[in-house]
């Protein structure tokens, strides 16, 4: 029955189409044509910072892996947070010292403060690009009520397409993909901007900037 | 969902005296336009990224067998089932019947226009699911036993003591006994009270914004969160899109949510843009077991076959209703059927028929304003005017109407006709305006002088003095 | 040089209600330099048979326009929803017939509003005129969203020296006039109004200025029944300095 609602559907659409098979739509997804991309005009980082503001994040620097622990011991105490997270195990090389108490996996909705990895950020729009696998579970994105996460300056993009880019060279895209731009927040109650409807009510970047 | 397209008259009357959607109306403005128009201003680019807009899902629809096929195709290598509906009895048949295999008790919604086409949630309450809408303004509107009246903000049409109500009615049961009056509190009463919901739902069912050929992605857009956790907390995530959601690549996609959050909100990108690609992975720590996606028709081959094919690029953004001034006066429920305002106008009458839904498509001025903020240039008016045409050939228009309208054609085609007919007719109003330059009320016309003066004629007709005055020149 | 031939579209509404309009748009016309005549056999664009649905009369009535205004270098009318119809629309009714479709586009590349005429083509940037006062001036759909117009009546009205330009908000946003969209839709239709008379009375102009007759009709005859002070008048007559007698639904003096 669905093979045939299928067969019907595609018949009645290439009734359609058929007559302009001369072009080969296959190209269009072997090699894509050059989109128009907005024109950035500043360098990538103040691009980054501003936007990720204007979405309600916000990001603090380090100069080196070793000074992330305090870093955001610092962010949790001034935002009155309890000093225990619960990170992605692929943050397992980080040591965390004894400020800290950190589990590692997915989250069942009982934790206040996640930390995660990005695949990479984009200037163009403030944005974090998150991917679901082994060691980075989802659900670290959205429970919490807090999110923080660890960005490296060279993961640092201009655009959602150079991360496409990038993306395509896993060879296969991961089961979840989240472009993430600031906290949760809804309008939905008389237009009035709401922040943490579902997800966090934080997004708190730390970007390991080498001097 | 019940149509109430055929009592659209009776129903603009109660939207205009309706005082608390009035007020959720006149926010539309600033909520909406205001905030377009400042996204849409700090981008030089945004006019050639409709043309683009335009482009790309023209060039979709000239190839749709091939990317359904080619998203097919990739949805199963990655372990995910592809399900294809002609019409919303067959698209209900499968979403039920995944929920009846998986023994399913409880279903988290995302936001889905599809759904509210195929009135789904209706189905699985008859087959005794427990059905829960995971964004804010439907969930509100779920409680108020209502349909959306916008597509972006749907429960816009009420107020903040409303819905005080609602959820005091609601949430009572789960020891929620206080009466909320701040926006904050009652946010974050419906955050608790839902959150317990996602995490024993067994079945996520979300809408679309995008399907990614290249990929094999569904793609869904969100500031909340709520249609995201949708697609991972549960064991079964079900995708509910119609045949024309395909795009061809994430570069695609990316060049079109450019133009559907500032068309939308106003704002550059939304707080999530998630993509969705089969069931969760060997090792993966978390997301569902099974990934369904149901493919609608229901009617969109035939308006590709049709003069409303470029309805089918639409993006489903809503700057069509924010800017229309029929939907600023009436708002989204005179329509009262699943799209609301220009697009509604023009796909209901598609969906439904024109007996039904005809006044939807005359009940608009052509001012044109929908169309020249479409972000994939749909020619709304035109569309609109299709309808009519239609109406007009199978003589569906009120029959004084089309005699009016046929002796009105019947002498502008004969000037010779006209022009003394004219002349007598415009000398009887002026002698009965006696010099006062205007009419309190007229027989025949009182839809206009009811509220109306209306102008007297200055003089005789133009044509008249243009002759006299030939003559001395 | 002999001087270009204009054909004037007086439209239906100009010729029934407001000659004064026409008889405004010769003078600036021929101001500027041109010989202006008036085809006898025009009644009106068919537009309110094409936004009925009706295009077999539209066609018969586009046919009609086409021949009449055959011989001309220009089309102009003082209203942008007319030449909207016939610029913008023409074309589209004879997608089917070449020979009628020639003819529509080569009437369409001629076809222009009054004031971006005088602008655009005639490049008039100033005109003299005695009316003085503050105006305020309504965008009308068609004219501005099919043919662009915005800047050109504002650029010749403002180059009146007693005359200063106090802008409405949403002076983009429709009256509620749309043909017989009024008087199918009249509640609908009187919100629109009402709202349009709000932002007048807001901008404190005394006077509304309009290019389409249409809408100020509706404008002005919703703005009496409101018994508001705001005097009415089409760009035209202002332009041409004949804006002295009744303005539009004025007691005659």
């Amino acid at each position: 029955m669905a093979d045939s609602a299928r067969d019907r559907i595609l018949g009645r659409i290439r009734a359609v189409t058929g007559s302009k098979d001369g072009e080969n739509p296959g190209l269009r997804i072997s090699q894509p044509p050059l989109l128009i991309r907005p024109r950035i005009p500043s360098e990538l980082l103040p691009r980054f910072v501003e936007k990720l503001e204007l979405g309600g994040g916000s990001i603090s620097q380090v100069a080196e892996h070793a000074g992330i622990p305090a870093e955001i011991g610092r962010f949790l105490d001034a935002e009155k947070f309890p000093a225990t997270l619960r990170a992605a195990p692929a943050l397992r090389n980080i040591s965390w010292g004894d400020g800290l108490e950190v589990s590692y996996g997915s989250s069942d909705g009982g934790d206040l403060v996640s930390v995660t990895p990005a695949f990479c950020a984009i200037a163009e729009t403030g944005s974090l690009l998150l991917v679901s696998g082994e060691d980075s579970p989802t659900t670290l994105n959205f429970l919490p009520d807090v999110h923080i996460v660890i960005v490296e300056s060279d993961q640092l993009l201009a655009h959602p397409e150079d991360a496409w880019a990038k993306l395509r060279e896993l060879g296969q895209v991961p089961r979840t993909v989240n472009v993430i731009t600031g906290p949760s927040k809804t309008a939905d109650i008389e237009q009035t901007l709401q922040i943490g409807a579902h997800g966090p009510r934080k997004l708190h970047v730390i970007l390991v900037h080498p001097e | 969902m019940q149509s109430q397209s055929h009592r659209f008259k009776q129903n603009v009357s109660v939207a205009l005296e309706d005082v608390s959607l009035q007020k959720a109306l006149s926010r539309v403005q600033e909520g909406f336009v205001d905030k377009r128009a400042a996204v849409v201003s700090t981008l030089p680019e945004f006019e050639q990224l409709r043309e683009q807009g335009r482009e790309i899902r023209n060039h979709v629809l000239d190839h749709l067998d091939f990317y359904l096929r080619r998203f097919e195709n990739r949805v199963q290598a990655l372990g995910g089932q592809v399900h294809w509906a002609e019409n919303a009895e067959q698209a209900r048949d499968i979403v039920r019947d995944i929920c009846r295999r998986v023994e399913a008790k409880t279903v988290i919604k995302g936001k889905s226009m599809i759904s509210e086409e195929i009135a789904l949630n209706e189905a699985l309450e008859l087959d005794g699911l427990d059905v829960v809408e995971s964004d804010l303004g439907e969930y509100i509107l779920q409680l108020a036993q209502e349909p959306p009246s916008h597509i972006i903000a749907p429960a816009i049409h009420k107020t903040r003591a409303q819905i005080s109500e609602l959820f005091y009615n609601a949430h009572q049961k789960l020891g929620y006994t206080k009466k909320l009056d701040t926006v904050p509190d009652l946010v974050n009463e419906a955050r608790e009270v839902l959150r317990s919901r996602y995490l024993e739902a067994d079945v996520g069912i979300t809408g679309a914004n995008f399907l990614v050929a290249e990929t094999g992605s569904n793609i869904i857009v969100t500031n909340e969160g709520n249609g995201d956790l949708s697609c991972t907390l549960p064991r079964v995530h079900i995708v509910t899109a119609s045949i024309d959601k395909v795009v061809p690549t994430l570069d695609d996609a990316s060049a079109l949510l450019r133009l559907l959050a500032r068309s939308a909100t106003g704002q550059e990108i939304t707080s999530y843009t998630t993509f969705s690609s089969g069931p969760k992975r060997a090792g993966d720590a978390d997301g569902p077991d099974e990934y369904h996606v149901v493919l609608l028709d229901n009617g969109r081959t035939e308006m590709l076959a049709g003069a409303f094919r470029d309805m089918l690029r639409c993006i489903r953004c809503g700057a069509c209703m924010n800017h229309c001034p029929v939907y600023g006066a009436i708002g989204g429920h005179s329509h009262r059927w699943g799209y609301p305002g220009p697009i509604g106008s023009v796909l209901t009458p598609n969906f439904l028929g024109l007996e039904e839904a005809g006044d939807l498509a005359n009940a608009c001025t052509l001012n044109g304003h929908c169309a020249s903020v479409c972000p994939v240039k749909i020619p709304l008016p035109d569309l609109l005017r299709e309808h009519r045409r239609r109406q007009f050939e199978r003589k569906l228009q009120p029959l004084p109407a089309r005699l009016a309208l046929a002796a009105w054609a019947g002498i502008a085609r004969r000037p010779w006709i006209y022009q003394p007919l004219m002349a007598t007719g415009i000398g009887m109003l002026r002698l009965l305006s006696r010099g006062r330059g205007k009419f309190k009320s007229l027989p025949m016309l009182g839809a206009w002088t009811r509220t109306r003066d209306l102008p007297a004629p200055q003089s005789r007709t133009f044509q008249t003095l243009w002759k006299k005055q030939r003559g001395k020149r | 040089m002999s001087k270009a031939r204009i054909g004037l579209f007086v439209t239906c509404l100009v010729d029934l209600y407001r000659p004064s309009v026409a008889f405004a748009s010769i003078k600036l016309l021929e101001d500027a330099g041109y010989r202006v005549e008036v085809p006898q056999s025009q009644t009106c664009c068919g537009q309110p048979a094409f936004n009925n649905g009706d295009f077999g009369s539209t066609c018969e009535i586009a046919r009609q326009v086409i021949d009449a205004f055959a011989d001309f270098d220009y089309v102009v009318g003082a209203s942008g929803s007319c030449i909207g119809t016939i610029k913008m629309h023409y074309p589209e009714l004879f997608e089917d017939d070449p020979e009628w479709l020639a003819k529509a586009r080569d009437l369409s590349a001629r076809a222009f509003e009054l004031t971006s005429f005088l602008t655009d083509i005639a490049g008039i940037d100033s005109v003299e005129s005695g009316f003085g006062g503050e105006l305020t001036y309504h965008d009308s759909c068609s004219g501005l969203r099919e043919l662009g117009i915005k800047q050109q009546p504002r650029k010749l009205l403002g180059s009146i020296e007693g005359v200063s330009i106090r802008e409405m908000q949403h002076s983009e946003t429709c009256c509620g006039f749309g043909g017989t969209f009024c008087v199918k839709f009249p509640e609908i239709s009187t919100r629109l109004a009402s709202d349009k008379v709000d932002n007048i009375c807001n901008s404190k102009a005394q006077v509304l200025i309009g290019g389409d007759l249409g809408c100020l009709l509706n404008i002005g005859g919703r703005l009496q029944r409101l018994d508001k002070p705001v005097r009415v008048f089409h760009v035209a007559e202002v332009l041409a300095d004949m804006a002295d007698g009744s303005a539009i639904g004025e007691e005659e003096t």
